[in-house]
């Protein structure tokens, strides 16, 4: 690896970081706007023209407000909960496949930073680790509702792991691949001939499976448990004030924007568009392909929105019924259904 | 190998601390720290999918599970049982007496040259899932229909005496 590119990667790194820390900050502008649109108010329009700068505005608040550390609380480890869920939101991004080839003077590049084998197993790993953020400052706090909510993140997010992890498998049986740079590629266009390309269109069960463990997975409505307020006060969170509880609700938003990446990629195409193959300059096709590949996953934080204000919280046994008498037998259904199509196909 | 050598030490020092941390919650943390240079050990002998399922199932399921349970049973000092001083002796004779052993059984062993793999890339995926279900199929199976009877067992501890209720 020469010079050039490590400094090509260093930049495309930096970038992405960025790209995932701006989206963030505006997904919690656009919640609230979404949330007025959904509930026939205004929303936030005094920060700037339509409240464009609320999110600064907000960040600047919790920047400057106080900082309280429970006197007994376990104080490093209070203070590691917060960086650690933060860090593990920050991670997942490093395998997706932004776009394709892009041609600058003599320099080829990917628009991928790290195109490893086992790519998908790499972004499971990072979920499954994203759960200590939360058990340990829940636990660090020393107080009882803390205490709820991380355990009950923890119970989720290890039984909603097991029918994401058997919805990935028939997404496997298909295309045969752990990069998600090469499933990417195999979506190439929109119909190849015989079929829509798209994986969503082969696995739509394994879809649907995989979107409702990402909800569970980034604890977001309607399986918030860990934070609900109307049981557990605050939830993991309760103890938590100033930019550390700042870092919490962040990371929220940054593992909902790499879950609609993931999703995007491995559902949806990735980057590939419609029609991609009537345009002949590569490098125009790939800047169309990351601006759809970001449309897409705009949509899908738009969908993670617009559930969170239409249906209502689960009851904690009824997320764990779901969780496994429902979501873990479909998974298992589907594979079983994958494999018998693909001997007929075959 | 100078990496080799800086995780190693670092997997033992870690390991040392998951024995000797006073609070369980923080030996739970130190044993995480642990297997993440387990992880790490697997990536620089290329054996990429036993250090990501290492990484998934180890530290991202098991180890959730154990603080899990420490968090709700909550240990500390109070409550920890007091030891007598003649079960901390003989604990330490009884842990020499194994050190020794082990010791002895290790200086028994030639030291053998350093082990040269066939087939440097026989730990991606796709190699590994040739070679468990064509050479070692059978055992492969066996050890599956083990965790099986394991998991049946679990779920037949946890549901209720029918008679009972």
């Amino acid at each position: 690896m020469g010079t050039a590119e490590i400094i090509i990667k260093i930049v495309l790194v930096v970038i992405v970081f960025a790209i995932s820390l701006v989206i963030a900050m505006y997904s919690t502008y656009a919640e609230r706007k979404i949330a007025a649109f959904l509930q026939d108010r205004v929303g936030p329009n005094r920060a700037g023209p339509w409240g464009i700068l609320q999110p600064l505005a907000d960040g600047g608040k919790m920047f400057l407000k106080e900082e309280i550390i429970p006197t007994n609380a376990n104080t490093f480890l209070f203070i590691a909960g917060p960086s650690l869920a933060i860090m593990t939101a920050c991670i997942g991004s490093a395998v997706i496949p932004w776009g394709q080839k892009l041609t600058i003077g003599s320099y080829t590049f990917d628009l991928q930073i790290a195109d490893i084998n086992v790519g998908i197993l790499y972004i499971f790993g990072v979920v499954s680790l994203g759960v200590y953020g939360i058990m340990i400052g829940g636990w660090a706090s020393n107080n009882k509702y803390s205490l709820l909510g991380a355990i009950r993140a923890a119970s989720q997010n290890i039984s909603y792991e097991i029918a994401m992890g058997l919805s990935i498998i028939a997404l496997l049986m298909t295309t045969g691949t752990l990069s998600l740079g090469h499933i990417a590629a195999q979506q190439h266009g929109f119909w190849n001939g015989h079929y829509f390309s798209w994986n969503v269109f082969s696995q739509p069960l394994g879809f649907l499976i995989f979107l409702v463990c990402a909800f569970a997975e980034t604890n977001r409505s309607p399986f918030d448990l860990p934070e609900c307020e109307t049981e557990l006060v605050g939830g993991y969170h309760t103890e938590y004030s100033s930019m550390k509880l700042g870092f919490y609700l962040f990371a929220e938003y940054i593992n909902m924007f790499v879950s609609s990446a993931v999703m995007a990629t491995l559902y949806f195409g990735g980057y590939n568009f419609p029609f991609m193959d009537l345009i002949h300059s590569q490098n125009l096709v790939t800047i169309l392909g990351t601006v759809f590949l970001f449309g897409k996953v705009f949509l899908f934080i738009f969908f993670f929105m617009w559930v969170r204000w239409t249906i209502p919280r689960f009851r904690y046994d009824q997320l764990m019924d779901l969780g496994w008498k429902v979501l873990i037998p479909l998974a298992i259904a589907n594979i079983i259904i994958t494999g018998v199509v693909m001997q007929f196909i075959k | 190998m100078s990496t080799f050598y800086f995780i190693a030490f670092l997997s033992i020092f870690f390991s040392i601390l998951v024995i000797t941390a006073r609070n369980p919650v923080h030996s739970i943390l130190y044993l995480i720290l642990t297997f993440f240079t387990f992880t790490i050990h697997y990536i620089l002998m290329n054996a990429q999918f036993l250090a990501i399922v290492n990484f998934i199932v180890y530290m991202g399921a098991i180890l959730v599970l154990f603080l899990y349970t420490l968090m709700l049973i909550n240990l500390n000092k109070e409550s920890e049982p007091r030891k007598s001083n003649l079960v901390k002796i003989a604990g330490f004779i009884g842990g020499a007496c194994f050190l020794i052993t082990i010791v002895a059984a290790l200086k028994a062993f030639k030291m053998s040259d350093s082990v040269v793999t066939q087939n440097n890339d026989l730990g991606l995926v796709k190699n590994l899932g040739k070679i468990l279900f064509n050479e070692f199929l059978l055992p492969f199976e066996i050890s599956s229909v083990l965790l099986l009877s394991a998991m049946v067992g679990a779920v037949l501890l946890a549901t209720k005496d029918p008679k009972a209720a």
